[in-house]
């Protein structure tokens, strides 16, 4: 018979070995709990639908009567975890507590847009953006240890922001 | 213009030139799109479907967009002809499948360089194909379109997410780049897995010809990024211009080379029985076709073949799908009619007959 996961019912599909203190410990978890605690390196390539599903399932016992609700369409989270589409636009904030997690896994560990700027939006988001921007590249610099060109960004930051 | 007018020739994006075209078929960008206050398609009632298709109909057919724009309404379109749009790349299967109750259309560029779908997954969805590697050109004229279509309609958008867009996969600069590579080296040598490896780890996607679910027939790679959140249209293009295709290209080549050193008289007998069977055959499978062609191709960019151009190859691999051949021969046909119908239309183009 195929062994269970030390923590729930699911079937146990990675053992883990710890050595605290000098003291052995094994432990039969299913990919869920392994998952949560750390124990598998997480995958990089996991589909969206995937991430979803397994962050559901992990969190669906604390959420579960929570669901949230998109008050412009009426989409809830947990109809979008089925149809993996969201409503309408008013969804991403509506649900962001729960997509942005998602969103982070997704996108390489973005949290934020960087990229073009519609003209209608006016001139505070594209404020927004360029000075999101101009931090993405003193974090590349620091990186990089590109100090020069760190301290030169961080002076062009510094008076951008003064400008308002 | 009209479907009719463009069955008999591929669009620009075949035309076999532009730069490194030998291995780059063709680049594309598409932008996802939305307009604001409005729920996105799926969530959307067929009145509000109605509503985004005027309103996008209106913006679109405006003027700006180019003399020589083709709209297409979908659900009242023939299958047939949605079938040819699908091939031409210039509507998704999804697009094509939706019922006659779903208000959608695509609106065409003069030469097929640009294709505006209205209605599939978000409201709007721009793609820009240019034949080799043009991925600059490409995204200059998408950006335009883009700038036109903002103009006068008001997009959703927030300062956090970038452009929403129905799946938050999308979500950001809602851009998605792509190349269409043609490896038969690669694949020839088994080294295409290790491509395939290398792309995943760059969070890139590789498809077939016919992209999702499809598999690379005809040695054909789509390529295309994932990530459309937390980096720059620029930083995501130069990933492909800077690393992408020249590393894959480079790859490639020197496949070429080694096959072409190491196994000559086997290199040589592949591309001939190619050219062998694909001159003189009576029925042909779409599938074996696609392989063929691949072949034939690698031997005249090799310069084992000189009689037949890159460009001849490259229409090929479009008119002898399924719908091509129909709609060309004005008549529907059943699968062993079309398989000689394919025959003779390849021994043509090669100057068989």
């Amino acid at each position: 018979m195929k062994r269970k996961c030390d923590k729930c019912n699911r079937p146990a599909t990675i053992r883990m070995v710890e050595v605290i203190g000098g003291k052995k410990t094994e432990k039969h978890l299913c990919d869920l709990h392994a998952a949560e605690l750390g124990g598998v390196a997480k995958d990089l390539h996991t589909p969206i639908d995937q991430l979803l599903t397994n962050f559901v399932k992990l969190h669906s016992g604390a959420r579960a009567q929570q669901d949230l609700v998109c008050g412009h369409c009426g989409m809830s989270f947990s109809q979008f975890r089925e149809d993996k589409l969201l409503g309408c636009p008013h969804c991403y904030s509506a649900f962001e507590p729960m997509l942005a997690p998602l969103m982070e896994q997704a996108h390489g560990g973005a949290t934020h847009h960087v990229g073009k700027v519609p003209r209608r939006c006016g001139p505070d988001e594209d404020r927004q953006q360029l000075i999101l921007r101009m931090r993405k590249r003193l974090d590349d610099a620091v990186r990089d240890e590109d100090y020069e060109l760190a301290a030169r960004l961080r002076d062009e930051i510094v008076r951008f922001e003064e400008k308002s | 213009m009209n479907l009719n007018d463009v069955t008999e020739h591929a669009g620009e994006w075949l035309r076999g030139q532009g730069p490194h075209s030998d291995i780059v078929l063709s680049s594309r960008v598409r932008l996802a799109r939305n307009l604001a206050g409005f729920p996105f398609v799926d969530h959307a009632d067929r009145r509000q479907r109605q509503e985004v298709l005027d309103r996008c109909r209106a913006a679109i057919t405006a003027g700006q967009f180019g003399q020589d724009l083709l709209w297409v309404d979908l659900p009242s379109s023939p299958d047939l002809d949605r079938h040819l749009l699908v091939e031409r790349h210039l509507i998704s299967r999804q697009h094509a499948a939706g019922g006659p109750e779903s208000p959608r259309a695509v609106a065409i560029g003069e030469n097929e360089t640009f294709a505006i779908m209205v209605n599939e997954e978000d409201h709007l969805r721009l793609q820009v194909l240019r034949s080799g590697m043009q991925l600059d050109e490409a995204y200059t004229q998408i950006d335009h379109l883009d700038d036109l279509l903002e103009a006068k309609l008001d997009l959703a958008y927030s300062s956090k997410w970038g452009y929403l867009t129905a799946c938050p996969t999308n979500v950001g600069t809602g851009i998605r780049v792509s190349v269409m590579l043609h490896l038969p080296a690669l694949r020839l040598t088994g080294e295409i897995e290790k491509v395939s490896r290398a792309a995943r780890d760059m969070r890139l996607e590789i498809r077939g010809f016919f992209g999702e679910g499809s598999e690379a027939l005809g040695d054909l790679f789509q390529i295309s990024n994932k990530v459309t959140l937390g980096r720059t249209e620029q930083e995501i293009l130069s990933d492909f211009q800077n690393v992408v295709v020249p590393q894959i290209t480079a790859y490639e080549q020197q496949a070429r080379q080694v096959l072409a050193r190491q196994r000559p008289a086997q290199l040589d007998d592949k591309i001939w029985r190619a050219w062998g069977i694909l001159t003189n055959a009576r029925v042909l499978g779409a599938e074996e076709v696609l392989s063929l062609l691949s072949q034939l191709r690698l031997g005249v960019n090799l310069g084992r073949i000189q009689t037949v151009d890159i460009r001849t190859i490259n229409e090929l691999f479009l008119l002898t799908q399924t719908a091509h051949l129909q709609k060309m021969t004005g008549c529907l046909m059943d699968q062993g009619q079309r398989r000689e119908a394919r025959a003779q239309l390849i021994r043509r183009r090669l100057g068989a007959s």
